[in-house]
């Protein structure tokens, strides 16, 4: 098995540096002394319990917060799944991807959507897709953009089961063709194992451990190697009895 | 086991912050990033906040004052502050403001109380049920379109010129907009909450008084901001015609005497009114909505 699953060229060089980074929201410290380094086509995975600041890191990354203090470089083209779809229901579908951008890049939106296996779907309103559809369709929208960074905030955890393997699926095949950075937040351990190249668990406002993960792809439950994974991240995660 | 195809180094674990880089190459592995720019607002100071918003009416006042101390504003075109002031005085010395404020607030109270509540019920009902839609909406959009000045004459001839006829004009000119904002934010009320509600037994007035009410309050107090501001035309137009006493008397009377001083003195008045209203309405929004100003965007 030494042909290379990725068919994408990694570039050199980091999509995100971060040092010392803090925030608090009133008392409450969510990331103390945060440093990460991401590289250019890296998938990584944040891994932490709800309220560790997993969220506040990525909005931090997205420019949604201001971190209190410490350094934060990203490269330029970043864009974000959000764990809603977060589409305007007044545009149709196409005008959704292509939002913010010249219309010269209809074509490109259209070529997305097909990516993401929508093809056809550019005049529909958003109200009428399902929730998987609509989010492709935030897939596609940031797909279009070409992103060097591509910042997912538990996209998957709104949507069903069947449709979460799929889309799991789907978003491990386009970034190994569009190789960004990855910056997958989620609370699902298995979700992080099969889909990235690094995990980091974090916890009381710090990296607890910091994991590279040297599987094959596609990975699943039975992939050796994948358990013994998912038992160390469990238990940095507080979680022992499911571990077995 | 194998290495997946990435680079070697984007598997690479760094435990972070411990790995040892000389500046110049940390400096070159960092080239092109740079700081995210942040899309969020910024929190201001509160004192800033309220500096900035009391800025422009003060300039205005000052450009004022200016204009009329230098001689640039004639006494004629736009009365002096001084002149403004006097003729405040000497209406607080006499009484008669506070009696005409009682006049005209006895009047808009019982017109917006009863104009507001009927627009209010109305809004509802077309809101909530669809027969009641039918009843009302056609109806209440005709009389939208019509101008309440217009209903003036055949009001004065129904009612005379006594305090029936001013109430039920402020009445008319107060349901408009509340029926319509109420409508449009009942409309509006997530259908997923009232399916819910509907689900647990919620009918009738149970459910306009316990859901339906409450979600729509932003739209109902906006609804009641525009019925006090329209509330206040009214007046002007209902004191107009056999009255002798108001703050819409206190227009006639600058008109009919020729006093630039009055004139201006209605407007102030009339502002003031404006604020009061503003911040009696925010009060109500922080008492009636306690469960705003708690949402962010996560």
């Amino acid at each position: 098995m030494s042909e290379p699953v990725f068919p994408g060229e990694a570039p050199d060089g980091l999509a995100i540096r971060v040092r010392g980074l803090r925030k608090s929201f009133g008392a409450k410290t969510v990331l103390d002394g945060v440093d990460l380094d991401i590289r250019r086509g890296e998938f990584f995975a944040l891994l932490g319990p709800s309220g560790t600041g997993k969220t506040t890191l990525l909005r931090i990354l997205a420019g949604l917060e201001l971190p209190d203090a410490g350094t934060v470089l990203a490269a330029r083209r970043r864009t974000t799944v959000y764990q809603e779809p977060r589409l305007i229901p007044a545009r149709r579908v196409l005008a959704n991807v292509t939002l913010g951008l010249p219309s010269s890049v209809r074509e490109a939106g259209r070529r997305a959507l097909a990516e993401v296996g929508l093809e056809g779907y550019g005049r529909a309103w958003p109200a009428t897709l399902s929730g998987g559809e609509a989010q492709r369709v935030a897939l596609a929208r940031a797909l279009v953009r070409d992103p060097e960074v591509l910042l997912l905030d538990e996209p998957f955890a709104a949507l069903d089961a069947l449709t979460r393997l799929q889309m799991q699926e789907l978003v491990a095949e386009l970034c190994a063709r569009h190789r960004p950075a990855v910056v997958l937040v989620t609370h699902d351990v298995d979700e992080a194992v099969r889909l990235a190249d690094r995990v980091v668990v974090l916890r009381e406002g710090a990296l607890a451990v910091d994991q590279a993960i040297d599987l094959p792809h596609p990975r699943d439950r039975d992939t050796p190697g994948f358990t013994a994974h998912r038992r160390l991240f469990l238990t940095h995660l507080g979680v022992t009895a499911a571990a077995h | 086991m194998s290495v997946s195809g990435s680079a070697p180094e984007s598997t690479a674990v760094s435990v972070s912050g411990s790995a040892p880089e000389s500046p110049a190459a940390a400096r070159e592995e960092a080239r092109g990033l740079e700081a995210p720019r942040f899309l969020g607002a910024r929190r201001r100071p509160a004192a800033l906040s309220v500096a900035v918003r009391i800025a422009v009416p003060l300039l205005l006042l000052a450009a004022w004052w200016y204009g009329s101390a230098s001689g640039r504003i004639p006494p004629d075109v736009l009365a002096a502050p001084s002149a403004v002031a006097g003729a405040l005085r000497e209406l607080i010395a006499t009484g008669q403001l506070t009696g005409y404020l009682l006049a005209s607030g006895h009047r808009a109270g019982l017109g917006v109380l009863a104009g507001g509540g009927l627009g209010l019920v109305l809004g509802v009902a077309a809101g909530i049920s669809a027969v009641g839609e039918e009843l009302v909406d056609p109806t209440m959009q005709m009389l939208r379109a019509v101008p309440f000045l217009a209903l003036v004459p055949l009001f004065i001839s129904w009612f005379g010129v006594g305090e029936t006829f001013k109430i039920v004009l402020i009445a008319v000119a107060a349901a408009i907009p509340m029926y319509a904002y109420t409508y449009l934010g009942v409309r509006n009320v997530d259908r997923k909450v009232v399916e819910a509600a509907r689900g647990f037994g919620l009918r009738g007035h149970r459910l306009a008084l316990g859901v339906v009410i409450p979600s729509a309050l932003p739209s109902i107090l906006m609804a009641l901001r525009i019925s006090l501001s329209v509330s206040l035309t009214g007046l002007i137009a209902a004191e107009q015609i056999g009255a002798t006493e108001g703050i819409g008397y206190l227009v006639t009377l600058a008109q009919q005497y020729f006093r630039p001083d009055y004139m201006v003195l209605c407007i102030l008045v009339y502002a003031a009114l404006g604020l009061v209203f503003d911040g009696a309405i925010r009060l109500l929004e922080r008492v009636a909505m306690p469960w705003r100003g708690h949402v962010v965007a996560r």
